[in-house]
């Protein structure tokens, strides 16, 4: 099959501009593989810094809000008074009712991954004089694992000890480093209730966030519980994660209906952090729009440049019967291919930036270099590619239909 | 000839130029046009014979009046329409060689009949061969246009209005760069069309010869017609 003579055309007006064609299309390759790249750029790096924040916060927490005594008594009828007083905090204990039999309900849920509970206190470790404020979280260290996973973070010790002993503790780095101890020493833990305890290290771990290695640390469910005097059956949270992290917002709505506690996602939370992407994201691509506006400018300056020195070709092709469109059809082919050519070797070039980035070893803890892309990036850097070059074509190409053929022919 | 059959024809066909001042080139000119009939346009220089042409070409639509080809209003048709009628029923030879430059001779005789479609690629090509042969261009087909002397250009452009055997072919001195053997084979290639093939041939010349051998000759002057010389009847 023989090309259509519309772009039988166009490839001939191609192969005698091929330099100048070639350049212009570059111009599409340098917007689309700035676009595919700095994009998975930005990918790579908020969802490092995602798993970054996952590794302390769950995807969803529940837990008891505190209550504030309500600042106004409506009046029943309008015979009595309506009362007003200070609002003030009314919680009495952080502490959920039956929290396991909720976390039982909680697991029903399809989208809910891992639920695990937390016995979070406030307390001081002590080593002889030094004192070091700290936090606490009693957990199920198998579960807390599964959701965390800490296990990938610990710099010395094992999980397992913490599993069967009820005075173990796993403490962070920098307690570690200022209070001098190291694994199978002893650590004196002062709960604000008063509790002392004697507990072995077990392990050390290092998230790599520096206020988290300074203070916290993991516990023996049980232990936090004597820790906060309180029973078995005492939590303060329960965390939950969930498949797809990103849709937080919608499974913490729908949890919030059967449960009788606060339930907070991880996107609310941290509402400022998602907004400082998104602006992230916009700049970036503003700068990627502008870049192609340039190779637009390019493809559209060739076109144009082409289009007046084939005035006589244009009238000729006229005279002979082609159309309007069919002109317009002759010089968008040639923006299209333009493009094409430009978008493919943009998408190629995008993708070995990556591919050499991503191959890059920083070092702890960050490892290999964080750059993310899917598909979607490429098909969206793609079509973009495209839509400009066909816009760029079509305004030089809809000047080139309404040439006069007479008017030229008479000169 | 009986029989006559009118294949296109103007009423009242006025053309003004508004630019640098209105200039009535083209004044009230009504004529008919038979099948088959080889028509000349002679006329002093600026006496409106090209303007006439581009007017009966459907290329100009600024006029005044009405033309009509093969019994259809052609006055106010759409601009594609107009496009298609050309590429079926009209080939042009133009008073300058007009080729594509960047094409061989041969892609040059075959663009209208690839835009027309009506043909296989293969066909066409033939047909092409067999066009650039009765000009004696065969040798030439593969050079690019721009590579051939301005008389074989202006040939190929002949060529290239015969391949979709249009009813009607215009020419706007179609010998003007031509020698007198090269013009006497193209006069006689025009008189087979008309003669053999039945095609209408509307040629305008500032050769004498040319235009006393043709069937009829319309004379302009200023924009109007002041004679019709008919060789027939
Ligand atoms: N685009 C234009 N604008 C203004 N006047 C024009 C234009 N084209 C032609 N004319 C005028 O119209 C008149 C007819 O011109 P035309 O080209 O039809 O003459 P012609 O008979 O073909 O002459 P020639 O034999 O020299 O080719 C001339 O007086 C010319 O100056
Ligand atoms: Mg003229």
């Amino acid at each position: 099959m023989k090309a259509p003579v519309n772009v039988e055309i166009a490839l001939t007006h191609i192969f005698t501009r091929k330099k100048q064609m070639l350049i212009a299309a570059l111009g599409v390759t340098i917007g689309i593989a700035l676009y595919i790249f700095s994009n998975s750029l930005m990918k790579g790096f908020t969802k490092y810094s995602r798993n970054e924040m996952f590794k302390t916060m769950p995807h969803i927490k529940v837990f008891k809000e505190d209550e504030i005594s309500k600042p106004l008594l409506a009046s029943a009828n309008s015979q009595s008074l309506t009362v007003i007083r200070n609002p003030r905090m009314t919680t009495l204990s952080k502490s959920l009712v039956n929290p396991y039999a909720l976390i039982k309900t909680i697991q029903q849920e399809k989208y809910v991954r891992n639920v695990t509970a937390q016995v979070n206190i406030d307390f001081f470790y002590s080593n002889g004089k030094t004192q070091l404020k700290g936090m606490g979280s009693g957990v199920n260290i198998l579960e807390a694992d599964a959701m965390f996973s800490i296990q990938s973070t610990l710099l010395a010790g094992s999980l397992q000890d913490l599993a069967h002993n009820q005075n173990a503790i796993v403490i962070g780095k920098g307690i570690a480093e200022k209070m001098n101890v190291g694994i199978d020493d002893n650590i004196t833990v002062t709960s604000s209730r008063g509790v002392v305890k004697n507990m072995k290290i077990v392990g050390i771990f290092s998230t790599g966030n520096k206020s988290t290695d300074e203070q916290k640390a993991y516990l023996h469910t049980t232990a936090a519980q004597q820790l906060a005097k309180e029973s078995a059956n005492y939590a303060t949270d329960i965390y939950v994660s969930v498949h797809n992290p990103d849709s937080s917002l919608v499974y913490a709505a729908k949890l919030q209906q059967i449960m009788p506690y606060k339930v907070e996602d991880w996107q609310t939370t941290n509402a400022d952090i998602l907004a400082t992407d998104k602006i992230r994201m916009i700049m970036n691509n503003v700068v990627a729009l502008a870049m192609m506006m340039v190779a637009a400018f390019g493809i559209y300056n060739i076109l144009n440049m082409t289009i007046s020195q084939k005035l006589n070709d244009i009238a000729i092709l006229k005279a002979v019967g082609f159309s309007g469109k069919d002109i317009i059809k002759i010089f968008v082919t040639e923006a299209l291919i333009m493009g094409v050519v430009g978008t493919l070797i943009g998408l190629g070039i995008g993708a070995i930036l990556i591919e050499i980035l991503s191959r890059v070893y920083i070092g702890k803890p960050i490892g290999y270099f964080p750059i993310y892309y899917n598909l979607n990036t490429f098909l969206v850097g793609g079509s973009f590619g495209l839509l400009v070059s066909l816009g760029a074509g079509y305004l030089p190409a809809r000047k080139a239909a309404s040439v006069d053929p007479v008017e030229i022919f008479r000169k | 000839m009986n029989n006559k059959k009118i294949i296109l024809s103007t009423k009242n066909l006025t053309k003004y130029f508004h630019e640098p001042v209105k200039f009535k080139a083209l004044d009230s000119v009504s004529f008919e046009v038979y099948a088959g009939e080889f028509l000349t346009l002679v006329g002093k220089s600026g006496s409106g014979k090209s303007t006439l042409l581009y007017c009966l070409s459907t290329m100009d639509t600024t006029y005044e009046g009405e033309l009509f080809i093969d019994n259809q209003k052609v006055t106010n048709q759409k601009t594609d329409e107009l496009a298609q009628l050309r590429g079926t029923s009209i080939g042009f030879v133009f008073q300058f060689h007009y080729l594509l430059p960047e094409f061989s001779c041969l892609k040059n005789v075959m663009i209208p009949a690839l835009k027309l479609g009506k043909y296989s690629h293969e066909e066409i090509e033939a047909k092409a061969y067999q066009k650039l042969a009765l000009l004696g261009l065969q040798d030439q087909a593969l050079k690019p246009a721009s590579k051939l002397s301005g008389g074989q250009q202006q040939r190929v452009s002949i060529a290239r209005a015969l391949i979709n055997d249009p009813k009607i072919i215009m020419g706007d001195e179609p010998t003007g760069n031509l020698d007198s053997k090269n013009t006497e084979i193209v006069f006689n290639i025009f008189r087979e069309l008309s003669q053999d093939l039945g095609q209408t041939i509307i040629a305008v010349t500032h050769d004498n010869d040319f235009a006393k051998a043709s069937d009829r000759t319309i004379e302009l002057a200023d924009g109007q017609i002041i004679s019709h010389r008919k060789v027939y009847e």
